[in-house]
């Protein structure tokens, strides 16, 4: 079967920035956690999936299909969530799910009730009146109520507090259980993702520095504590990045099984947090 | 003809019913616990994959047994579902669980004599690490076959 959504040489060009061949795929049954800093082009990205700016160069394929071509096919088959309120601020709520229902061939009302009472959210409320978590888990309920293959997000975590979040994440591995769905979310709330994403995308100033299985990634790199007499610069070559300080060093290693063979003893070896690696990636130029 | 139709539904429902009394009876069984280390230097996949050759091998899971499938596993655990696909990968490897295409992943037949063995060797290291801490505070060795003999007729 097709992939689910499939990303290939994907080019975007602004006034300085600019998107530069973004490759990833990802399979149906799994979570993508799309991550990076700010500005780096995860909004572009996805926007240029969901036909919202004009690609430049390169090819978007979702269910198979490109996302041009058939785009309103794809849509009905996609939950959306975006960063930004794109709802009409003086409906309420039931008003706007009026709007939006007869939109998509598969509304499924039931659904829809069912996460406004899980949300708390009030159906006769203005979205303006709405606190920022609430438009959010609002526009998650419409997302979730129009048995979409394919959820894409684009930083449906910020701004919610963690008992929803833990919710959100509980919903999204229920969403993948039947082996058909896919999740592809950004964020840069990365302890969400180092629970429940299967695949880690990470972008860096328009570029993908790495799309792998998340596992993969925590069994490559390392975070070393050490005292700074022991770097040198072949050892220094061996990391992403190094931050000292006047008592010693931090630094994150690409590769932790050649740690033996560079020290001895006198280092401490730790698991870097995938906020670790997004930082000493992103900060790379000025440190080695 | 109509009694004959009636007589295979209620067949069929029986079936059913046996089959959805073992899913939960097997893979909700009390017993199956598993504990996962986020801070651990263990790979989660490891951690999983011992846990469950630990119950396999005290018993706690039997032939046949079926596991939860690797989806539910990291659904509830809220990890990867690369990370369950891994430790079943393992323990199929080991040749402690066999995976069936599309009907899930049951307690592969153990050998008799080379569970015997494993748990032998268990036996073994505990009274290796026992045998330690006496000589730490030089207990003779009639003196801890005493304390052993005692041990062993209590429990």
């Amino acid at each position: 079967m097709a992939p689910i959504l499939e990303v290939k040489g994907l080019k975007k060009e602004f006034k300085g920035f600019a998107l530069k061949n973004i490759s990833f795929t990802l399979e149906r049954g799994y979570i993508m956690g799309f991550i990076g800093p700010n500005g780096a082009g995860k909004s572009t990205t996805i926007k240029l999936i969901m036909n919202l700016l004009k690609r430049d160069g390169g090819e978007i394929k979702v269910f198979g299909l490109d996302n041009i071509k058939h785009e309103k096919e794809i849509k009905n088959r996609i939950g959306f969530v975006f960063d930004e309120n794109y709802f009409y601020e003086e409906l309420t709520v039931a008003e706007m799910k009026r709007v939006i229902a007869p939109l998509y061939k598969n509304w499924d009302d039931g659904a829809f009730n069912r996460y406004l009472k899980k949300f708390s959210l009030p159906p006769d409320k203005k979205i303006k009146e709405l606190s920022k978590g609430m438009k959010m888990k609002f526009s998650l309920a419409v997302a979730l109520s129009h048995n979409a293959e394919l959820l894409i997000m684009d930083e449906p975590t910020s701004g919610l507090d963690p008992i929803i979040r833990s919710e959100l994440l509980d919903i999204l591995t229920s969403v993948i259980q039947d082996e058909n769905k896919g999740v592809f979310f950004s964020t840069h709330i990365t302890s969400d993702l180092d629970k429940i994403a299967d695949y880690i995308t990470f972008i860096n100033d328009g570029r993908i520095i790495f799309s792998c299985p998340k596992d993969d990634i925590f069994e490559k790199y390392a975070l070393v504590r050490g005292p700074k007499e022991i770097l040198n610069t072949s050892i220094r070559q061996y990391f992403v990045g190094i931050k000292e300080n006047r008592f010693g060093f931090e630094g994150l290693v690409k590769d932790k099984h050649q740690l033996n063979k560079m020290f001895k003893d006198g280092i401490v070896i730790d698991k870097p947090s995938l906020d670790d690696i997004m930082l000493y990636f992103t900060r790379r130029v000025q440190n080695v | 003809m109509l009694g004959n139709i009636i007589l295979t539904k209620l067949f069929l429902v029986y079936i059913l019913y046996i089959n959805t009394n073992m899913l939960i009876y097997r893979s909700d069984r009390p017993g199956m616990n598993i504990v996962i280390s986020n801070s651990s230097q263990e790979p989660i996949y490891e951690q999983i994959a011992r846990q469950i050759k630990n119950m396999i091998m005290r018993g706690e899971l039997r032939e046949g047994d079926m596991l939860p499938s690797i989806r539910s596993l990291a659904k509830e655990l809220q990890i990867s579902v690369i990370t369950t696909k891994r430790a079943y990968q393992e323990l199929e490897n080991d040749g402690y669980i066999v995976t069936v295409q599309g009907k899930g992943s049951f307690v592969a037949a153990q050998n008799k004599e080379l569970l015997r063995e494993m748990r032998l060797k268990i036996v073994e290291e505990k009274l290796a690490e026992a045998v330690d801490a006496a000589k730490t505070i030089e207990l003779t060795l009639e003196e801890m076959q005493e304390m052993l003999r005692i041990l062993y007729e209590e429990v």
